[in-house]
């Protein structure tokens, strides 16, 4: 058996045996975050706590920062579009939070130089809540939000 | 009416959700622009596309015992061409000696072609997450996206395929089960409604060259590209009907009948729907 | 292995325009299964997006993003034929590259 074993791991890479197997579905799959995906950002669970997480203080609302093509109602929770426009010079990240979501923040973009600062996805929403445009701009943060009304909600989270 | 009555026992509480919100015309309207403002900002990037790139890959591929590619099934057209297939579907096969929808005739390709028993090339018609995929969902997906832009034409000049048609028809207005529904019930009236949803009209053209030619779709709540065969599975389900049979005579038939009427209009699928 | 994304990467103006599929679960790791069991969370963490080699976008996800994530943004230059490629990272460390040509 150990002879076996030892034979497996030799032939094809202890790494390789290992994906194979969690391929297979005998062993869980290594939990292991993707390098740069900030977890203390993430982890959050109010927008004073994600705003903080961030460093974004107290941000100003500005009416630089835009939504387009987000529904005021969504019929199912599950999947929301949402975009984000900012008109604001040198814009350097768009941060979308979704107030009453268990994490409050669902998607961080940064963008270089030469990259428009317009971004649109899709995300879920537990319940009808605020959401949050948040956009770093010349080193100072800036918001807008909007309330999206959920008929059914599409995550359990 | 009876069954509109039993209806709205089933749908109670969403019946009255939907009248409370559609106390007004003036909520009503506003609604509904909202609903569908929704639906037109999902258009744009549709997952089912996912579906589509995955059918592509495994049409061209040798598959099963008999290391067969779907080059070889012909779908009505001649072997392996797609181009405007699902939109002349169902049709009658010498070959099988049967009247075929889409999923049914690459079920037969399957099992005739590549080898596969029926039980395998069936065993997951529908998906269920990438753990519990369905190649045939993707392949569905594949053909039908094929005919986007093509003019649906399904000829009922072969008596094999009249009769599927008319009793396709027949089926639709037959009420049984514990509610005495029929599909009729739910989708022979206009303005009938569950939620914000319309109940499609599907005995009229327009009502069901809308539905028709959406489908294959990804359907939003479930995360999933679905297939016609699944829209009717899950319309017996509501009905509550026994589980239709995945490509029995009973679904061809309804396909036919839905098929046929929406003739004339343009196929845009696959759709997106809740 | 998981499956191709599907990248649309079009010039518009001076602009690439650049929309992106994916194929995830995106599991939230709230929700339970038919056997009350919780669907662990899974989900893809960080997206980098280069033309040629310059990255022009970063973008670091929660669970929130909809399962199949769809995204899309601009960029400004970009030529016909040009490589766009993208790297999703998830949780499990699984990941995936795809290359489109901008058209
Ligand atoms: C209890 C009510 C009910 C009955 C009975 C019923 N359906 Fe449905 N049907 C629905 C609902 C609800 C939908 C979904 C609407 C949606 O999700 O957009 C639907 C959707 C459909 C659609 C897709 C429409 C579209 O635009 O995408 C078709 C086709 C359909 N049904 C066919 C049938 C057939 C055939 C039968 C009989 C076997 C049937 N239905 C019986 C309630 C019903």
């Amino acid at each position: 058996m150990d002879m076996d074993r030892r034979q497996v791991l030799k032939t094809s890479g202890g790494a390789t045996f290992l994906a194979l197997l969690a391929a297979a579905g005998w062993i869980p799959p290594a939990h292991a975050d993707a390098p740069g995906w900030n977890k203390s950002e993430f982890d959050t669970h109010t927008m004073d706590a994600t705003l903080a997480a961030l460093g974004a203080g107290k941000p100003a609302t500005s009416s630089d920062v835009a939504f387009f093509s987000t529904p005021d109602i969504a019929e199912n929770g599950a999947v929301v579009p949402i975009g984000v426009t900012s008109k604001l010079p040198n814009t350097e990240s768009i941060a979308i939070l979704v107030e009453k979501n268990p994490f409050t923040l669902a998607a961080l973009f940064d963008l270089p130089a030469g990259t428009e600062p317009t971004i649109s996805t899709r995300v879920k929403m537990r319940e009808t809540s605020n959401v949050y445009a948040l956009v770093k701009a010349g080193g100072k943060y800036f918001m807008t939000s909007k309330e999206i009304k959920v008929t059914l909600g599409g995550c359990g989270g | 009416m009876p069954s509109i009555h039993s209806l709205r026992l089933i749908v109670g509480v969403a019946a009255i959700a939907a009248a409370t919100l559609a106390g007004s015309a003036f909520a009503q309207t506003t609604l509904e622009n909202a609903s569908a403002k929704y639906r037109q900002d999902l258009a744009d990037g549709n997952p089912a596309d996912l579906w589509v790139a995955r059918g592509q890959e495994m049409w061209k591929e040798p598959r099963g015992p008999r290391k067969v590619s779907f080059e070889s099934c012909d779908l009505g057209l001649g072997p392996g061409v797609v181009k405007g297939a699902y939109a002349q579907l169902p049709r009658w096969f010498a070959d099988a000696g049967r009247v075929m929808d889409l999923e049914t005739r690459l079920v037969w390709c399957m099992v005739n072609q590549q080898g596969y028993t029926h039980a395998d090339a069936t065993k997951q018609t529908f998906g269920n997450g990438s753990r519990h995929r369905s190649d045939l969902e993707a392949l569905t997906a594949y053909v039908a996206k094929q005919s986007d832009g093509v003019k649906m034409n399904v000829s009922l000049a072969d008596p094999h395929v009249r009769e599927m048609y008319d009793v396709g028809k027949k089926a639709f207005f037959y009420r049984a089960g514990t509610h005495d529904f029929a599909c009729a019930t739910c989708h022979a009236a206009d303005d009938l409604r569950i939620r914000l949803q319309y109940l499609p009209n599907l005995t009229e053209p327009a009502g069901a060259q809308k539905a028709y030619t959406t489908w294959p779709a990804y359907r939003v709540a479930q995360g999933e590209t679905r297939t016609f065969q699944w829209r009717l599975h899950d319309c017996f389900r509501q009905q509550r009907f026994p589980d239709l049979i995945y490509g029995s005579d009973l679904s061809i038939a309804l396909t036919t009948y839905l098929a046929a009427s929406a003739n004339g209009a343009v196929y845009a699928g696959p759709g997106i729907k809740l | 292995m998981a499956d191709p994304m599907k990248i649309r990467a079009n010039l518009v103006g001076d602009s690439t325009e650049v929309k992106v599929l994916m194929s995830h679960e995106m599991d939230t790791g709230l929700v339970k299964d038919k056997d009350g069991k919780i669907i662990p969370a899974w989900w893809i963490q960080t997206v980098k997006v280069t033309h040629n080699d310059k990255v022009v976008l970063t973008a670091q996800w929660g669970t929130a993003v909809s399962k199949n994530p769809f995204m899309s943004f601009k960029f400004k230059g970009g030529a016909k034929g040009d490589k766009v490629t993208i790297t999703w990272v998830d949780n499990h460390n699984d990941s995936r590259t795809d290359t489109a040509l901008i058209a």
